[in-house]
């Protein structure tokens, strides 16, 4: 919520973020090790736990379980560490999707109907950036109130009803593969990983996220245009929505409002879970690269073994707190 | 009187404002006996909010108030089906404990291990549901199952004023004296203006916040058995995305996001204004379709309203020496 550490004081000594790198730098390295750990774990238990996990296409089709998520956790995990959160990128999928189905129905091709997509959520990305950063509002709380408007206006201009009957070619996005199993969606994947790794940790706008992360002000002083690389980060996360969302409609083949509940809690789970201090200032998009294939692993898994979603939901919230718990109850008892 | 500070004014203004021009439209709507049914079809969320309120006086966030208000609910209704005999006061005991007892479970990993209240909560608020599942296998409990005791107590008419809408009054103002009377309240105040201050001051910021979390949690599952019984049905999905409407009625009520700063008053007129627009939406004939949007809409310009007002005005005075040289 706020910057500054809750427990005052007798923290300040021994948690100063934002020097003493290379305590920094192997601290984030075992966070990553560890949740590779994780997933390597996970990996083996579910091709012990059922006979169908190691196999190419079922492997293949678990990466839809966190591709989509993961294309929107890239953008989050850079608002994150710039302090900020986008709660209303669930909707942003619902209102560009609806969009998306508004310019389909009237008859446009698939260049025209992904271009309104991305276009949807680029929009609905600057609407929360200039309420943040031009009217100086809290980020959390903008985007509960734009999680329900976006979603709203889906609801508005789709009723009870549904989007169906998109062209068979826009079927490539969710349904297409590039090379045997591996899906379009999973390339889409990897590529946005790699320049989102580049962006944040060889590149001087990478830099000024963390700077404005850890102190905001600093920033300001040291000749960083907050507000305007607040403004970029929260277009980035609406157009990445709007990818999410062409993906996602292409795979289902229909648009409904409801589309994508509850997923802006996912993706930020996705985030924490990858190591990026949910107060701003530290993390890397390898960390939530692994989160992902954790998360789509355990979901997987579970799924494999007949057990429902909201129970694999239980592995997940343990997952998130146990993860993070774990390292902290370590150093209470070690110290 | 120096409770009602502007904001609340204004906030009260703009409620007036609504029912006015609901009733334009719909005369019905400020019938005695309309305006009762609201305020208790609100009641629930003026619970939770001022729950909420605490915890976010303290710098934290509690996003499994609907869960632990689910899970909570489901407890009393399967107890009651176990052992309809059991008085209701007994069930009422049973779910703010179950309820108090969740929140420590929040309160616990914030304060021993600093983990922040978001992460927490987002964690707890899907276990909560998932153990729902796991309780019930995704069952049902009826309104035929319950027993009448158990389904009657929050309908019962006090006055004109159903005891559910009785126990937020009595919520209201116990929470009234505790943020205005005790020193736990005072503590509230004093660890999210400023948590540096407030170690100095001899004030455990971690318990402080842990006793937050509990308040939220009993509060969650005192309002979990209310909406069960008064609803008359239990299911896992139950208030599902409620927790967002909670912080949204703390929000436009100026509780400060930022903690420290709000009041019991505010996040109440907060709560009637979101209840307000909710419940009007139908009555004058606006499709139900349009109700998140507008609802959505409401939050925004309430919160700009708000941030505005509460804007400091320290640094005018540097632009404006600026202005005149």
């Amino acid at each position: 919520m706020s910057r500054t550490d809750p427990q005052a004081p007798h923290h300040v000594s021994r948690h100063i973020p934002d020097q003493l790198r290379s305590s920094l730098e192997r601290k984030l390295k075992s966070w990553e090790t560890l949740l590779l750990a994780v997933a390597v774990g996970i990996f083996i238990l579910n091709s012990f736990a059922s006979p169908y996990f190691l196999n190419a296409w079922n492997l293949s089709d678990a990466t839809f379980n966190f591709t989509e998520k993961a294309m929107i956790a890239f953008a989050m995990a850079l608002l994150i560490i710039s302090g900020e959160i986008d709660l209303s990128v669930a909707a942003i999928i619902a209102l560009s999707s609806t969009i998306m189905g508004v310019v389909m129905q009237a008859g446009f091709g698939t260049p025209v109907i992904v271009l309104a997509g991305l276009g949807a959520g680029l929009i609905c990305g600057a609407f929360n950036g200039i309420l943040v950063t031009r009217l100086g509002l809290p980020s959390i709380v903008v985007t509960i109130g734009t999680m329900s408007l976006f979603r709203g206006i889906s609801y508005i201009i789709l009723g009870d009803g549904a989007f169906r009957g998109y062209p068979a070619d826009f079927a490539w996005f969710g349904q297409g593969y590039v090379f045997w199993v591996i899906s379009v969606e999973l390339v889409i994947f990897a590529i946005l990983a790699v320049i989102y790794t580049i962006v944040l940790h060889k590149t001087n706008f990478g830099r000024a996220v963390y700077a404005i992360g850890n102190n905001p002000t600093g920033a300001l002083f040291s000749g960083i245009r907050v507000q305007r690389v607040k403004m970029i980060l929260f277009l980035l996360t609406g157009l990445m929505s709007g990818l999410a969302a062409v993906c996602l409609t292409s795979r289902l083949g229909s648009t409904r409002p409801s589309i994508a509940t509850g997923m802006e809690l996912e993706v930020v789970t996705m985030v924490v879970l990858g190591g990026i201090n949910i107060l701003g200032g530290s993390g890397s998009i390898p960390g939530v690269v692994i989160a992902a294939f954790v998360m789509g692993l355990v979901t997987f898994g579970l799924g494999l073994l007949n057990i429902p979603g909201i129970v694999m939901s239980i592995f997940i919230g343990l997952l998130l707190i146990g993860v993070i718990a774990l390292p902290r109850l370590w150093v209470k008892i070690k110290g | 009187m120096t409770i009602l500070k502007s904001r609340e004014v204004i906030l009260l203004g703009a409620i007036l404002v609504l029912v006015a021009l609901i009733s334009t439209r719909f005369i019905g709507f400020i019938a005695p006996k309309n305006l009762v049914n609201v305020f208790n079809d609100t009641s629930p969320l003026i619970i939770l909010a001022l729950g909420q309120m605490v915890v976010i006086l303290t710098r934290c966030i509690d996003l499994s108030v609907a869960a632990n208000l689910a899970l909570t609910g489901m407890i009393c209704a399967m107890i009651n089906v176990a052992a309809p005999g059991l008085p209701v006061s007994v069930i009422i005991v049973v779910a703010v404990s179950i309820g108090a007892f969740l929140g420590a479970i929040n309160g616990l990993l914030v304060w021993k291990l600093d983990i922040p209240p978001i992460v927490v909560t987002l964690g707890t608020m899907t276990i909560f549901r998932g153990v729902i599942f796991l309780l019930t296998d995704g069952q049902w409990i009826n309104a035929h199952e319950m027993s009448t005791a158990f389904t009657g107590v929050p309908r019962g008419v006090i006055l004109g004023i159903p005891v559910l809408g009785w126990i937020a009054i009595a919520i209201v103002v116990i929470m009234a004296l505790v943020m205005s009377r005790t020193t736990l309240g005072r503590a509230f105040y004093a660890v999210g203006g400023n948590p540096h201050a407030a170690v100095y001051t001899g004030i455990n910021v971690g318990r402080t916040q842990f006793f937050a979390f509990v308040i939220s949690g009993a509060l969650a599952g005192l309002t979990g058995y209310l909406w069960i019984a008064r609803y008359a049905v239990a299911y896992v999905d139950i208030a599902g995305g409620f927790e967002l409407d909670v912080v949204a009625a703390c929000v436009i009520g100026g509780i400060s996001i930022a903690g420290g700063s709000g009041t019991v008053i505010g996040t109440l007129l907060g709560a009637l204004f979101l209840g307000v627009v909710k419940n009007a939406l139908p009555v004058v004939d606006i499709s139900p379709f349009w109700q998140l949007a507008i609802s959505g809409a409401a939050i925004i310009i309430a919160v700009t309203f708000n941030s505005r007002a509460g804007r400091t005005k320290g640094r005018v005075i540097l632009k404006s020496a600026e202005v005149t040289q």
